[in-house]
């Protein structure tokens, strides 16, 4: 069975004798700002930091660990031809004040990358400035603002979305000034058109949706939805974090959405580093661009690329600089390697091991799948069976899956499913490593409760208290 | 096909599941606007890849190539072999976020140490474990504020970086936040306490400072800066160069609230701009109203220490529309290279480092004002960048210092049209004394 690495690592300030002294002062700096005592970070040797960080890194778990199916996050391999080349000097130690001529390569790798999102999208344009699909969205929303603002349609103050959402969605609207209303979805897991039309009104300015949607269904009716949506006079926005199911198959823009955004760490395989960092790249119909925000990346008649600041409708600047280009250069490889048949058949295998699971998994019986059957790049099961009847929980399930080896999916999400399970394998897992993954699940839901409901025991730590880290929250050495 | 496992498996797996073609799994989809195939070129194999890769890059000319003198919030520095060494491990970068704590113990505990350590240098109770950038957190800080204090009013002065204010206002748009920017002395380029006094009232919520600001002056009257928003009962925000605070006090030790930064100096590439790391910090007393992710000392069910996610009620995933931030993604890994960087150099080196930043600076600067036609323009005590008048046209001096393959510094009038012909210039550790010597005498050619 398997088991994790497991250091009872001490933290950085206990490997040795912190002493807060006294520093020397520097004369020529002014008295009001002179430091007096030693920050209080240890002095170790480079062997100690090391090896501190190498344990660490031990008792970690990611996409090289193995399978690693969180759905709504599309945690696929990241080719490593991708880090070595976005580590080359030649692009890493590049300044973003540098004259234009001397970074003519990374003006180019950007330039090709909006044009390449465009074709994969169906969109017009792009800004990579974005620094994450939640920033994308928030940068969707002050464009849809603006939009309205220009057209003196001041009163549309409402952005309507499904409670599939996920959770940025809301959020990223709100901070944008705007008014949530959440509809339903109907029984099979989709927009209710109902609900959808007696919502939308003269005062909705957007309506926000991922396309499959988050129980990975496809919204079949989306041509319907994107005509009502614009004959209300409202914009439609595309939550691209589901864009892994439909490369090469559909476009946001051929379906009638006027803003999108891409997770770039999602679908283009960039890797998520812990945590990040990411990139949200925004794509745009022509009746946007003008609002786009600064700088605009544009190539001359003579080949070469310059910024354009001059875009008086822009909605400004929304990060420092360019967007996270480390990030974009290596989606730019990704792309470059895969191309048209590669990113094609990505999403066809995605969405075929992801049906693979769930046809296995059903049959077994442990669990169940409400909503509509025929799933994209991701489903969501239920364990209420397990719940009602050994009073195992997906969370349960999920600790248990640790001892497998086997990273759990997203638990409790969407809302409406309960105990939910959301599982997104991606295209790069082998038809060997889902069966594991299946055959795991099963076997789980057979166990005696007390293993299941005790679990993980295989990895680094026991179940951890996340209540008590709330309840008394104790955040830096010093508090502890 | 590359990185797909079961392209070979397809007929197979689609028989397993009482399929025939794949087509099947996209009968949901409108047939009127499906695609045949993306407009893209066939892709290249790895070997390809590279050398394609190599052609674009060779465009560019990196620090090794181009002799820069550049800084606005970034500036190159050198980083240890031990960051890239470390944030290479693969169990690290190709993680997610730490959903899972009992899967993620080394990660959450690199953050805990982050945190930790971000608390420990900005002077404040606690840090979140990174923001987007240093510009970003910024609008994050000043909606903060406004959260806070139930105010709408922010101030910020003029000596800050122009791409800040820019990002701000944008930001600005989605609320109800109300900007007053006031003036910087013109002698000695930090902030006018007179207009700060003038502009506060019912309404500030907060205000803003950079120290070292845009300039690179320290804000030394920091004692009267920090009365002047007490009094108006707001919060003071303050922006640090965390390589300067070796030297300097940390803003905790003069009244700061909330402490913000660009981290990308602390281990990580300049990567022509991205990816950065916001630095964030605050008093333990407005804790629940911090944007970001907060990682917790906690235990296990064997009652053994173990760190995972707190306070995550604050976040869009739990909180949807009440969240205190929409972030989600952030910058994690370029936090733990700012870790790893930190552990390497330790107070000492640290202290070290500031101290060879701010001889630099104070060198370089000496010796341009000593040129002919250069002159310092603020009488302010600088850190490592500083500004100097041209007698002449200054984005003609920087063409003809490009032409001896230098990169002057930024010209700074397209952003403050009041320093006609003046130049940030900037300087840190990698730079010797040689690379001074070649700026001075390309400086005296053609300035």
């Amino acid at each position: 069975m398997y088991h994790s690495a497991k250091y009872n690592e001490p933290l950085l300030n206990e490997l040795t004798d912190a002493k807060v002294e006294k520093i020397e002062e520097i004369k020529e700096m002014p008295k009001s700002l002179h430091r007096t005592r030693k920050i209080g970070i240890p002095n170790l040797d480079e062997t100690q930091v090391v090896r501190h960080f190498h344990r660490l890194s031990q008792m970690n778990y990611g996409i090289d660990s193995g399978v690693y199916p969180l759905g709504s996050c599309t945690m696929k391999y990241n080719p490593k031809i991708c880090e070595q080349i976005a580590s080359w000097e030649k692009f890493a130690n590049t300044h973003p004040y540098q004259d234009v001529s001397t970074v003519q390569g990374n003006l180019q790798i950007m330039f090709e990358l909006e044009r390449m999102l465009c074709e994969i999208t169906g969109m017009d344009y792009f800004c990579l400035q974005p620094a994450a699909g939640a920033h994308g969205e928030f940068t969707g929303m002050l464009l849809t603002k603006a939009y309205h603002e220009y057209k003196n349609d001041t009163e549309r103050t409402e952005v309507i979305l499904p409670d599939t959402a996920h959770g940025t969605n809301p959020a990223s609207a709100t901070m944008a000034g705007f008014k949530l209303i959440e509809i339903p979805s109907n029984d099979e897991g989709t927009v209710d058109l109902e609900a959808l039309e007696n919502t939308l009104s003269e005062k909705t300015a957007c309506f926000m949706l991922t396309n499959p949607n988050t129980l990975g269904i496809f919204e079949s009716d989306i041509l319907e939805i994107s005509k009502m949506v614009h004959k209300s006079g409202a914009l439609l926005y595309y939550d691209g974090a589901n864009m892994n199911a439909i490369m090469g198959k559909i476009r946001p823009g051929d379906m009638g959405f006027d803003i999108v955004h891409l997770n770039l760490h999602k679908t283009f395989s960039t890797p998520h580093g812990g945590g990040g960092p990411g990139s949200g790249p925004v794509g745009v119909n022509i009746k946007l661009e003008k609002f786009l925000p600064v700088p605009r990346l544009c190539k001359s008649r003579d080949g070469k690329y310059f910024f354009d600041y001059d875009a008086p409708e822009s909605i400004g600047k929304i990060k420092g600089f360019y967007g996270n280009f480390s990030v974009l250069l290596k989606a730019y490889i990704y792309i470059k390697m895969m191309g048209k048949d590669g990113l094609k058949e990505a999403s066809e295998i995605a969405v075929l091991n992801s049906n693979y699971m769930k046809k296995k998994i059903l049959n077994s019986k442990k669990y169940d799948m409400p909503y509509k059957q025929l799933r994209k790049h991701e489903f969501v099961l239920s364990c209420e069976k397990l719940k009602q009847e050994k009073q195992i929980t997906a969370k349960d399930v999920a600790k248990r899956l640790l001892d497998y080896g086997l990273h759990p999916p997203t638990v409790y999400f969407p809302l409406i499913v309960k105990e939910a399970l959301m599982i997104e394998p991606t295209e790069t897992e082998s038809k060997k490593d889902l069966d594991k993954y299946i055959e795991a699940l099963i076997k789980i839901a057979d166990e005696k409760p007390d293993i299941v409901k005790n679990a993980p025991n295989n990895v680094s730590v026991k179940r951890v208290d996340e209540v008590g880290a709330t309840k008394n929250p104790i955040l830096t050495w010093d508090m502890i | 096909m590359k990185f797909i496992p079961n392209s070979e498996l397809k007929k197979e797996m689609l028989k397993d599941i009482g399929l025939k073609d794949i087509d099947e799994l996209f009968s949901d989809i409108p047939k009127q606007i499906r695609i045949e195939e993306l407009e893209l070129p066939d892709g290249l194999s790895q070997q390809e890849t590279e050398k394609h890769l190599r052609k674009i890059a060779n465009k560019n000319k990196p620090q090794s190539e181009l002799l820069s003198f550049l800084g606005g919030g970034i500036k190159s520095h050198y980083i240890p072999a031990i960051v890239k060494s470390i944030i290479s491990r693969s169990e690290f970068y190709t993680a997610y976020t730490p959903y899972q704590p009992e899967a993620s113990q080394g990660f959450l505990q690199a953050m805990f140490e982050y945190q930790s350590m971000i608390a420990e240098i900005t002077g404040m109770d606690v840090a979140n474990c990174s923001l987007y950038d240093g510009v970003t957190a910024l609008p994050e800080a000043a909606l903060m504020c406004c959260r806070i204090k139930r105010k709408t009013g922010f101030i910020i002065p003029r000596n800050i970086s122009y791409e800040k204010k820019c990002v701000l206002e944008s930001y600005g748009k989605g609320s109800s936040l109300q900007i007053k920017e006031i003036g910087y002395d013109k002698k000695t380029g930090k902030i006018n306490l007179d207009e700060l006094k003038k502009a506060v009232d019912e309404n500030t919520a907060g205000v803003y400072i950079e120290n070292p600001n845009f300039f690179g002056i320290f804000e030394d009257e920091i004692e009267k800066i920090s009365k002047i928003v007490k009094d108006s009962n707001s919060l003071l925000v303050v922006d640090v160069d965390p390589l300067s605070l070796g030297i300097t006090k940390s803003p905790g030790d003069y009244g700061a609230d909330i402490v913000i930064g660009e981290g990308r100096c602390l281990g990580n590439p300049n990567d022509y701009g991205g990816s950065g790391l916001g630095i964030f910090a605050c008093k333990k007393e407005y804790l629940r109203q911090m944007p970001g992710r907060i990682i917790g000392l906690t235990k296990d069910s064997d009652d053994k220490r173990a760190f995972c996610m707190a306070l995550q009620t604050r976040e869009q995933h739990i909180r949807r529309g009440k969240a205190t931030s929409n972030i989600c993604t952030n910058e994690g890994l370029n936090a733990l290279a700012a870790t790893v960087y930190l552990s390497w150099l330790g107070s000492s080196g640290l202290e070290d480092l500031s101290k060879i930043n701010f001889e630099k600076g104070q060198k370089l600067a000496e010796k341009i004002a000593s040129i002919d036609g250069l002159e310092k323009v603020f009488s302010g005590t600088h850190f490592n960048e500083f500004v100097i008048k041209c007698s002449t046209d200054a984005d003609k001096i920087n063409l003809n210092l490009l032409k001896k393959n230098i990169q002057g510094g930024i010209v700074l009038d397209k952003w403050y049209p009041e320093l006609k012909n003046c130049m940030l210039f900037g300087i840190t550790e990698i730079h010797s004394d040689e690379d001074i010597e070649k700026l001075i005498s390309a400086l005296k050619e053609v300035s």
